[in-house]
Parts: C-alpha cells; sequence; structure tokens
C-alpha cells in the first residue's frame, strides 16, 4: 500500500475545463450566421474565399511552426478563427492569390514573428487586411452588389459601400445633400456593398448575441465603441448635417459591428481589464470616427482597433484594479 | 434581514458535497498515532515526553514555545514509542512523537469539567485555550487565543462564525452544525465573553438550508446572534471575503488582520473545541474530518483522532473504487497533494480527497491568451496573468509591486485558466521569493 505513487502537484486540484481551443472554436461557431449570410448575399464565391483563407492560414501556421522546430498548434483553432475573420473583411471579387496573400501575412507577420498564439500585439487578420490594403488597393476596393440569388458565379456588378458612396457624394458636390442611406432594412440584412462579412448587422449581432451569453465577449468593448461612434458622430451630425450622415447610418454601415464584436475583443489584443476595455472600445470609437468623417479613407474601423491595439500595454498598467485592502493603507 | 455585499471575484466549482447526508462516525483509537510538534502556524512544540513513557489519552506530549504556540496531546492512551522524523501533510518529514495504543483509550485524570465557566475571567479562557491546544480547524491552523487577543487598541465589534465551507467536496463544519450546534453557540458565547463583543453571526452558505435552519431556530432567543445565508460562491468561507460579504469592510493590505477593522472569525469546528475544552476539559485530540471523493466507497465524515495515519481512514470508507491518482489533504481547491497514506491527520486536517487516476489530467499549460477570467476571477483583485509571468522570469521586484504578496492562494485563477497555466503555484513561489527578501533586508 505504501509503495502506491501518487500524483503530487500544486493546488488547486479541479479546473473549470475551459480551455483555448473551446475559446476558439467558439468564436467560429459564433461567425457562421455572418459565413452564411455573406455566402447567401455574395454567392459561392465567397464560400471559396474562407475556405481558402482558412486553409492557406493553417497551412501557413504549420509551416511556420515546422520551420521554427516548434509544437504545430494549428489544432488549437486560432489560425481558424484568423482565417474565417480575414475573409470576411475581404471584399467579395478579390483574387483568390490575394486571399493566400493575406492569410499567410495575417499567420506569420501577424503573429507566428511575435513567438505565435499570446504574444502577437496586433489583431493578425487586421494586420493582414490593411496591409493588403495598402499594396493592392484597387482590389481590396472593388465590390460587388449583393444578389440574393445564390449564383455560382459572381457577375462583378460593381457597386460601392455606402461609406465610399457617402465621401465620394461629399467630394463631388461638397454637400450631403441628395445623399440617402436608403432602407435601414438594407444595411440590418447586409443588402449593401461591403466586405463579405461585414454588412449583415443582424447576422453579426446573433453570433455576438452567443458569445456574450458564454461569456466569451463582454459588453465593454463593443459597447463602448459603438457607442462612441454613435455619440461623436451624432455630434457632428446635429452641428452639420449637410456634412454628415446621421449617427444611425454610422453604426450601421462599414465593418463597425464585425470590428466591434469581432476584432476589437480579441483577448490577446485587447486589455484585461473591464476599465481597461471601456477605455480601449472608446478609443476605437473616436478613432473610428475621427477617420470617417475627416479622413481620405472612407471608413477606419480597423486602423482605429490596430491603434488601440498598440496602446493595449499602457492600457493595461494604468487600468491595474487596486488590490483587496488597498484603501485602508494608502494615504487618502 | 441583514444586508450582503459582495466581494469581487470568486467561482463557482461544483459543490460535490457528496458525504453531506452521512452522519458523523467515530472511528475511534487506532493503535497508532503518530502526532507531529508543529500542526500549527507559528512555533512547533517541544515534546514532554520520552520513548517508553505511559500516557493516557488527554496527556500533553509536546509543550507550546511561545505564544503563537499550543501544546498538543496524546489522542489514544498507550506508550510513546518513539520521538522522531515521520511524514507529515505539508510532504517533508518532520518532528511527531509516536504513541502505540495499549487498547485500553483510557482518559488521563486531569481532564476538568467546570460548571461555572461562564464566570472564568477572559484571560483565565485563553489560557484554558491555548493550554488545550485549540488552533484554527478550518484549514489554516492559526492558533486560537492569538486571535482571541487583539491589543486594546483595537476594538472589536463583530464576532464572525464561520460555517461557510466553501471548499467543493468537504462537508465535516455541515454535519457539525447539525449534529452538534449547540456546542457551536455556547463556543461562540465563550469566544465573544473573552473579546468582550457583543454581535455575533453566523454565516453559512445558501447550500446547506438544513444547518441554517437549525442554527436560526437555537438562536432565535438568543439576541447577540444572528444567522446569515451567504451566497454560494468560492472563496466566500475566506476570512478577509467574508468580511467584506458582511461588514463590507477590508482587511488593510500589508499584513492587515480581521482585528483592524474590528472583526474576529473563528470557524464553527474551533468553537465547539472551544466549548469542550473550557466545559470539560477536553483538549483538541479528535476533529471531524470529511473522507471523500470518487475514489472512495463509501464517502463519511468521520470523527478522527489527530494522528491517525490516512490509510486507517480508508479502510473505514469501505476502500477504493478504483486507481488512486491524487490523494489530496484539504479540499479541492486549496488542499495538498500527498505521497504518502503514512501522513497522519492533524488539527487542519478538514478533509481527504480522493481522486481516482481517470479524474486526474496531465496539465499542459499553453500560452496565456489574455483572456482576464484570472483577473476576473482574483478575489484579492491582483492581475494573476502578469504575476505569473514576472515569476516565471524572476522579477521579483515588479511581482512585490503588484502586490503579490495579497495572493490568498485560493486557487480561483488557476481554476478558470483555459491556457491552464499553474497560476497558483508560480505566485507561491514569487510570494515565497519576495517575502524571503523582505525579511532579508
Amino acid at each position: 500500500m505504501d509503495d502506491r505513487q501518487f500524483i503530487l502537484s500544486s493546488s488547486p486540484h479541479i479546473h473549470s475545463g475551459e480551455s483555448t481551443p473551446r475559446i476558439m472554436y467558439s468564436v467560429g461557431v459564433a461567425l457562421v450566421p455572418a459565413m452564411f449570410m455573406g455566402v447567401y448575399l455574395f454567392g459561392f464565391r465567397a464560400l471559396w474565399v474562407m475556405l481558402l483563407s482558412v486553409v492557406a492560414g493553417m497551412a501557413t501556421e504549420a509551416g511556420a511552426q515546422r520551420m521554427m522546430g516548434r509544437k504545430v498548434t494549428v489544432s488549437d483553432g486560432s489560425a481558424m478563427v484568423t482565417g474565417i475573420l480575414l475573409a470576411l473583411n475581404l471584399p467579395p471579387p478579390v483574387p483568390w492569390w490575394l486571399v493566400v496573400v493575406g492569410s499567410a501575412i495575417a499567420i506569420v507577420i501577424g503573429k507566428q514573428i511575435y513567438g505565435g498564439l499570446g504574444y502577437n500585439p496586433f489583431n493578425p487578420a487586421l494586420v493582414a487586411r490593411v496591409i493588403l490594403l495598402i499594396s493592392f488597393p484597387v482590389q481590396m476596393t472593388t465590390w460587388a452588389k449583393p444578389s440574393a440569388a445564390l449564383s455560382r458565379t459572381v457577375d462583378v456588378v460593381t457597386t460601392a459601400t455606402p461609406l465610399g458612396a457617402m465621401k465620394t457624394h461629399l467630394l463631388v458636390k461638397g454637400t450631403l445633400e441628395g445623399f440617402t442611406m436608403g432602407e435601414l432594412w438594407n444595411p440590418f440584412i447586409g443588402n449593401i456593398g461591403g466586405c463579405i462579412g461585414e454588412t449583415s448587422v443582424i447576422a453579426l449581432l446573433i453570433g455576438a448575441g452567443f458569445l456574450l451569453y458564454r461569456g466569451y465577449i463582454s459588453w465593454h468593448i463593443p459597447l463602448t465603441f459603438i457607442g462612441t461612434v454613435f455619440i461623436f458622430s451624432g455630434i457632428f451630425w446635429l452641428i452639420n448635417p449637410n456634412q454628415h450622415m446621421n449617427p444611425v447610418f454610422h453604426i450601421l454601415t462599414g465593418g463597425l459591428m464585425l470590428g466591434a464584436f469581432y476584432m476589437a475583443t480579441d483577448m490577446v489584443t485587447s486589455p484585461v481589464t473591464y476599465r481597461g476595455m471601456m477605455v480601449f472600445g472608446a478609443g476605437c470609437g473616436a478613432i473610428t470616427v475621427i477617420i470617417r468623417l475627416f479622413g481620405g479613407y472612407p471608413e477606419g474601423v480597423s486602423y482605429s482597433i490596430l491603434l488601440m491595439n498598440a496602446a493595449t500595454p499602457l492600457i493595461d498598467r494604468y487600468m491595474r484594479p487596486k488590490t483587496f485592502g488597498w484603501r485602508a493603507v494608502s494615504p487618502r | 434581514m441583514k444586508r450582503l455585499y459582495l466581494f469581487q471575484g470568486g467561482v463557482h466549482p461544483s459543490g460535490q458535497k457528496i458525504s453531506q447526508n452521512a452522519p458523523i462516525e467515530e472511528l475511534g483509537a487506532p493503535d497508532r498515532v503518530v502526532v507531529p510538534l508543529s500542526q500549527h502556524i507559528g512555533a512547533p512544540c517541544e515534546a514532554t515526553v520520552a520513548p517508553g513513557d505511559r500516557v493516557k489519552k488527554g496527556d500533553r506530549v509536546g509543550q507550546a514555545t511561545g505564544f503563537v504556540s499550543v501544546n498538543i496531546h496524546a489522542p489514544i492512551s498507550g506508550v510513546v514509542k518513539s520521538i522522531g522524523t515521520f511524514p507529515h501533510p505539508v510532504g517533508r518529514p518532520l518532528p511527531a512523537v509516536e504513541i502505540e495504543s495499549d487498547g485500553e483509550d483510557t482518559w488521563a485524570d486531569t481532564l476538568k469539567p467546570r460548571e461555572d465557566y461562564m464566570d472564568l475571567s477572559p484571560e483565565t479562557l485563553k489560557e484554558i485555550i491555548q493550554d488545550m491546544g485549540i488552533v484554527g480547524m478550518g484549514g489554516a491552523a492559526f492558533p486560537t487565543h492569538v486571535k482571541l487577543s487583539p491589543p486594546k487598541e483595537k476594538p472589536i465589534d463583530t464576532f464572525i462564525i464561520n460555517g461557510a465551507e466553501c471548499e467543493p467536496y468537504l462537508t465535516a463544519d455541515h454535519r457539525l452544525m447539525l449534529e452538534e450546534p449547540e456546542s457551536i453557540i455556547a463556543g461562540a458565547r465563550i469566544a465573544m465573553r473573552i473579546l468582550g463583543v457583543t454581535r455575533g453571526i453566523i454565516a453559512i452558505e445558501s447550500n446547506k438550508p438544513d444547518a441554517i435552519e437549525k442554527m436560526k431556530e437555537l438562536t432565535e432567543d438568543i439576541l447577540e446572534l444572528g444567522v446569515v445565508a451567504l451566497k454560494v460562491r468560492y472563496p466566500q468561507g475566506a476570512e478577509k471575503q467574508l468580511i467584506k460579504t458582511l461588514l463590507n469592510r477590508e482587511v488593510p493590505f500589508l499584513g492587515g488582520l480581521p482585528m483592524d477593522v474590528g472583526a474576529v472569525v473563528q470557524n464553527v469546528g474551533t468553537l465547539s473545541a472551544i466549548f469542550k475544552a473550557v466545559r470539560f476539559g477536553i483538549p483538541l485530540i479528535e476533529r471531524i474530518t470529511t473522507v471523500t471523493g470518487s475514489g472512495v466507497r463509501a464517502p463519511k465524515n468521520l470523527r478522527v483522532r489527530i494522528g491517525t495515519p490516512i490509510k486507517v481512514l480508508i479502510e473505514a470508507c469501505r476502500g477504493f473504487t478504483s486507481e488512486i491518482g491524487k490523494v489530496i489533504m484539504g479540499g479541492p481547491m486549496m488542499g495538498v497533494s500527498q505521497h504518502s497514506l503514512e501522513a497522519p491527520v492533524v488539527k487542519g486536517t478538514s478533509g481527504i480527497l480522493f481522486q481516482p487516476v481517470a479524474e486526474v489530467q496531465a496539465v499542459v499549460a499553453q500560452p496565456c491568451i489574455r483572456c482576464g477570467s484570472c483577473i476576473r476571477a482574483c478575489p484579492a483583485r491582483l492581475m494573476p496573468t502578469v504575476l505569473g509571468v514576472f515569476a516565471q522570469r524572476d522579477m521579483f521586484e515588479e511581482a512585490e509591486r503588484c502586490d503579490v504578496v495579497e495572493c490568498i492562494e485560493c486557487g480561483c485563477c488557476n481554476y478558470v485558466c483555459p491556457a491552464k497555466i499553474p497560476l497558483v503555484q508560480l505566485l507561491r513561489y514569487a510570494k515565497a521569493e519576495v517575502l524571503a527578501r523582505r525579511k532579508a533586508a
């Protein structure tokens, strides 16, 4: 009885069962409605983009890890999530090779170069999207008109995104008079021009509800992000409605919903405390509005998130929670 | 209804109170006991017996060596076989008195019933408590008379009777509250007399409705005592978190004690032991220990003599169900894993948990994904993930600046971590280093 070998380890001796793959695959599940709407609105081509992006991302990750002599961890689901998110952030008519290049950039430059999962300061999918946007501006801003029919070939009837159309209108006419945002219903279900996964607000909200319910995201970043965009753009709209669109238009169009619920909430690159998250979200919102209203680009969600990613270590440092019992000791 | 406040953090592990309906059973005197000379926080005892000496149950075998130290007593009658180093629940062998039973189990003639114990002065009562070897029985084993001796400049207004028992699996306190509630209440009145306090709160987690009911019934006519049902949340029974919940006071950090915020907390088992010591002169030679986990056939609450080797308890619970992977002294959140079944039950042993091999997963830590779960779960409001990185890199100054010593090692961060990083182990390491450096400085 006494020579039995027991396992010795530090407490605690039970675990909640939570795991990194479970979180990653849950994010994947949450994105299913958006992926479905992407295919529904933009045809099977959208499906190929997603598949290609995921496969290329996972292959790159496995290859990179093998080359570095590290343990291959593609099965943790993080490369899959990056692949899906990148695909959802690409325009529907994007050429196939651009998808592959983007996916490889996301994994190599966005993530593995820093040491892999957990060590990357910037959201990998957004790093790839922004590099593509700067390097291939034409391919990255050619938008397809959503055709609700599930057509195998996309007859690329090009269109503009609502934000792009607004910017052009403003540039050409000098005023927003005559520009209408159309039916609210369209951006709500996604019947507007834009990236594969960003147009359908309802699909994104359904998935976000799932993540909130499971506790994998909290309301702090999305609410402060979207709220800041709403309030900030609302102020400018009240001041000068001829130059600025109303805040409802701003929160329903572009990549805000996708960015606020799925990209800004990326655990690795956002602050770890609730207070920090609120600062982060507000910062994202403010930068987004500044870029949309005063910048050269029609859309600023990606940039705003990347800029706030850079500020995350600083936010974490200053938003440290006050240790239990501090009040009685620190000078008041 | 008393208003409750919230402590931040905490987790909700499955209760697993599988032994809650098992009445307390007497295990009786084993053939042999190993009574460690160090069973409490503070200075170890000095042995007062020599090999060959005959002892009776209740005889003193170890003498306290300072104020923060208590006596130990023979749990059985018999002969002192040896004094040497023996397996101890902390993991390394420590000095202990080995006693072989004479099979008689006769009491020492030092037993001293006191009818008029409530007329004794606080000083005398405290002397009895130290003399009878009473320590905190919730797990930490801090000498009780020390906690009952706040300096004059720290007035105490509330006495808290801790029946939270928030660790999963453990039911020893629960059974005690159901079966011997009078001894707890009497013990509480003794402690309150010592402290000169007129407000006592019996705090019980709401997963023990029968205990709450029982206590309410018995305290109906006692103005000074009230019963509060606590929400179930681990570590609700931790002293500082309990005070925060009941009184909305935070024990100051940097070494603050409950007495700094006018509170003293005692576990229900300790109070029962106080009553027996003061009323009958019975020293702390036995305690209720929950033997539990899916590894044992019949989970039970046993009244065990101090010094009884773990292996004796297994027989009483009808053996193992399957191969055992881990033997844990204490609960699953804060207990200490054991390497030997020879290790004895000590004064702080609230339970022994047997986990079959199938329940014990080999854990491979993965990179932190900065999900922040550990931070939200930390009742001390620390940032375990950040402190863990400091610990891994031996960055002790940074760890100290981020208050690593305030970690209560409750295990919540570790429990929730999706990357399964051994955060408690890392923080404990950094904490020990920081404290050692402070001592050296």
